[in-house]
C-alpha cells in the first residue's frame, strides 16, 4: 500500500470513535439520498409504465394532454380519419378514466379504469399471475393487480365489486402493475369501461396508431395531424417525456425528491466536514512535520483527500447494504425504492464528491498552517 | 548553508518584534555547530530561517549556494526535502506509523516509493542502531530511540545540512550523550553539516564550533572541543588559528 494511503488510513483509524462518527454521518446521508433517488427512479418509471407497455407507433391524444392520466376525451370518429391515412395499419381506441370501486362490505376506493377493445388490441394487462386475457371477454370481468388486493377488498379470481352500480368481477390478476398515484388500475373491455365510468359511447381517451412496415413515421404523423381535430399526434417517447415532465416537475414531486436528496447531501457533508476537520486539527503537528521535512502541498492534500475517500468507501459500502435492504423491504409496496446499476454508480460518485467537498475545510487548514509550529512543541 | 544580514520580524502590529537583527552565519559541511543562547534570543527563529521554514524579512539565505530570496512555499519545501534534514525536540514522529515508515516518509515526500526507498530507510535505521526495531511504533520506543528514528529520518535523504532543535532536551544524560555522539558521527562525514540549537551545556564537548546568540544578534563564536573529532572542522580550526 502506498505510504500516503497508509498514513491516511492510520490517521483515520487513530480515533476509532471519530471514524465511526464520520462513517455514520456518511451512511445516514447516503441512505437518505438512496431512498430519495430510488423513489425518483421508481416514480419516473411508474409514471410512464402504461405508455411504455402500449404497443403504439404513434399516440393520438386530446389537445393539451399533460399526462397519461389526463381525463380529456377524444371523438372516436378520429379513429376512422386516422385509418384513412396511408401508412396506418391499425388504430386501437383506449379509455382511461377514474371510477369508484365499491366493495361488498360497503367500502369504496377510487380506481383508474383502463378499457381496451379486446378484439383489436390496445392497452392490455401484462404480468398476469392468475386468469388470462381471454377471461376479460366474459361479461363484467376485470383484471386488477395483486398489490392493491387489500385496497380493493379482493383476494383473487371470483371476487367482485361494483362501479356505477355495475358488477365488476375479478377474472385476471396481474403482478407489479403499480400506479405512482397509488390509485389502483382496473383493466377491462372498452364498452364496459365506458359503462363503469359513465363515458359516452362515442368518446375515447387515446388512439394507439400502428404503422405499416416501412411507413415514414414523420410523414404519417404530419398527415394525421392535418385530418384530426382537437387532437395531437405524439410518438411514445414524446408522450412519455411529457407525462414525466408533468408529474416530476409540473407537480413539484420531482423537485421535492431532489430537494430531499440535496438536503441529505448537505447534512452529510457538514457531518463529514466536521469530523475530518477535527481529525486534521488533531494531526496538525504531523502535517506541519510533513511540511517541515519538505512535503509539497499536493502531498498534504493527498493525505486528506485519501482520508476522505477511505471514509467515502467505508460509508458507501454500509449505505449500499442498507439501501439494498430498503429496496427489498419496499419491493411489494405501491411505490418501491429502486436501485439500478446506474443509480449505484451515481450514489458512489455522490458519496465521493460529498467527502471530497467535506475535505476542503481541512485542506484549507493545512494550506494555511505555519510549518514553523513544529518548533513550538 | 549561509545567512547574510538576516533580519526577521515576527508578529504584527503592536506585537511585532524583531527576532533577528542582521545575522551573518555559515554552516560548513563536516562540522557540528552549536547555536546557544538564552530563551527568546532568536535561536529557533534563526534555525527556522536557515531551514527555509521561515523567510527572512531582510537579508539573504543560501542553501548549497542557492539563494532562497523570493522563493514561494513550494520551492522552499523542495529545497528542504532535497538539502535539509530536521531533528526536533519532541521528535515529531507519526504515532500511527512504524519506525521504518516514519523514516520512509522523508523519501516518500520526495517521490521515492520503491523498494530501494525501503532499503535506504532500513540502512538509515541501522546506522542509528535501530535495525532491530524497524517495526516498532513510537509508543513502543524509548525517548532516546524515538530521537534516533528522527535522526534516521533526517539522514535518509542524504541532506547536506542537519538542523536539530534542542535534540537532547527531553532526554536523560545518557541518552542525550548518545544522541549527540550520533550527530557528531554524522558531522564527521564531509557531506553533512550539523547545526544544533541548544541550552544544554552537557553537549558542549561534541561541538566543533559554538555560536552564541543574544537578542537576535550573533554575539560570539568559539571553536569547540569537538573540532578535533571532525576532520573538516579540525582543518578549518587549524587554518583559523
Amino acid at each position: 500500500m502506498p505510504l500516503v494511503l497508509k498514513l491516511a488510513a492510520r490517521n483515520l483509524l487513530y480515533d476509532k470513535l471519530r471514524f465511526a462518527a464520520t462513517v455514520i454521518g456518511i451512511v445516514f446521508s447516503i441512505v437518505l439520498v438512496t431512498v430519495q433517488l430510488g423513489l425518483f427512479v421508481s416514480f419516473e418509471r411508474t409514471v410512464t409504465v402504461m405508455i411504455d407497455h402500449a404497443p403504439a407507433d404513434l399516440w393520438i391524444v386530446p389537445l393539451g394532454t399533460k399526462c397519461f392520466e389526463d381525463p380529456s376525451l377524444l371523438d372516436e370518429a378520429n379513429r376512422y380519419r386516422a385509418l384513412s391515412i396511408e401508412g396506418v395499419s391499425q388504430v386501437d381506441p383506449i379509455l382511461i378514466s377514474f371510477a369508484q370501486w365499491r366493495m361488498p362490505n360497503g367500502g369504496a376506493s377510487p380506481v383508474l379504469v383502463i378499457g381496451s377493445d379486446l378484439r383489436v388490441g390496445g392497452l392490455l394487462p401484462w404480468n398476469l399471475v392468475e386468469g388470462g386475457l381471454d377471461a376479460l371477454s366474459v361479461p363484467d370481468s376485470v383484471a386488477v393487480d395483486r398489490t392493491y388486493a387489500d385496497r380493493l377488498g379482493v383476494r383473487g379470481i371470483g371476487d367482485a365489486a361494483e362501479m356505477r352500480d355495475r358488477r365488476a368481477e375479478v377474472r385476471a390478476v396481474t403482478n407489479g402493475i403499480r400506479s405512482f398515484t397509488t390509485t389502483p388500475y382496473v383493466f377491462t373491455q372498452l364498452d364496459r369501461a365506458r359503462a363503469y365510468t359513465g363515458t359516452p359511447r362515442t368518446k375515447v381517451t387515446y388512439l394507439l396508431v400502428h404503422l405499416k412496415p416501412h411507413a415514414d413515421v414523420e410523414r404519417v404523423r404530419t398527415q394525421l395531424q392535418s385530418v384530426l381535430t382537437k387532437a395531437e399526434v405524439l410518438t411514445a417517447a414524446e408522450f412519455s417525456s411529457r407525462s414525466r415532465s408533468f408529474w416530476l416537475f409540473g407537480t413539484g414531486a420531482g423537485a421535492a425528491l431532489f430537494a430531499g436528496a440535496l438536503l441529505a447531501m448537505v447534512v452529510g457533508s457538514v457531518v463529514v466536514a466536521q469530523t475530518l476537520y477535527a481529525s486534521t486539527k488533531e494531526h496538525l503537528y504531523e502535517f506541519a512535520t510533513l511540511r517541515a521535512i519538505g512535503s509539497s502541498g499536493t502531498y498534504l492534500h493527498t493525505v486528506i483527500i485519501a482520508q476522505a475517500l477511505l471514509s467515502a468507501v467505508a460509508g458507501f459500502a454500509i449505505a449500499f447494504l442498507i439501501g439494498l435492504f430498503v429496496v427489498r423491504l419496499t419491493s411489494d409496496s405501491a411505490l418501491p425504492v429502486l436501485m439500478t446499476p446506474a443509480l449505484t454508480v451515481i450514489l458512489f460518485l455522490l458519496t465521493v464528491v460529498m467527502c471530497v467537498i467535506s475535505a476542503l475545510s481541512s485542506i484549507l487548514k493545512v494550506t494555511r498552517m505555519d510549518p514553523a509550529m513544529v518548533f513550538s512543541r | 548553508m549561509e545567512a547574510r544580514g538576516v533580519v526577521k520580524f515576527l508578529g504584527e502590529g503592536a506585537g511585532k518584534v524583531q527576532a533577528l537583527k542582521g545575522v551573518d552565519l555559515t554552516l560548513h559541511s563536516g562540522e557540528l555547530a552549536l547555536l546557544m543562547g538564552p530563551s527568546g534570543s532568536g535561536k529557533t527563529t534563526l534555525l527556522s530561517v536557515l531551514g527555509c521554514i521561515l523567510s527572512p524579512s531582510e537579508g539573504v539565505v543560501r542553501v548549497c549556494g542557492k539563494p532562497t530570496t523570493n522563493l514561494g512555499p513550494e520551492q522552499l519545501a523542495k529545497l528542504r526535502r532535497e538539502h535539509i534534514g530536521f531533528v526536533f525536540q519532541s521528535y515529531h514522529l507519526f504515532p500511527t506509523l512504524t519506525a521504518l515508515d516514519n523514516v520512509r516518509l522523508a523519501l516518500d515526500v520526495r517521490g521515492e516509493h520503491s523498494g530501494k526507498a525501503v532499503k535506504r530507510s532500513k540502512d538509515a535505521l541501522a546506522r542509528v542502531g535501530l535495525a532491530h526495531k524497524i517495526h516498532g511504533y513510537p509508543r513502543e520506543l524509548s525517548g532516546g530511540e524515538q530521537q534516533r528514528v528522527a535522526i534516521a529520518r533526517a539522514l535518509v535523504g542524504d541532506a547536506a545540512a542537519i538542523l536539530a532543535d534542542e535534540p537532547t532536551a527531553a532526554l536523560d544524560s545518557e541518552n542525550g550523550s548518545s544522541i549527540m555522539a550520533m550527530l557528531s558521527e554524522v558531522a564527521k562525514d564531509p557531506a553533512h553539516g550539523v547545526l544544533v540549537v541548544t541550552h544544554d551545556p552537557r553537549i558542549l564537548p561534541f561541538a566543533s564550533r559554538i555560536i552564541r546568540i543574544e537578542d537576535g544578534n550573533i554575539v560570539g563564536e568559539e571553536t569547540g572541543l569537538g573540532a578535533a573529532r571532525t576532520p573538516v572542522a579540525k582543518a578549518r580550526s587549524v587554518a583559523k588559528t
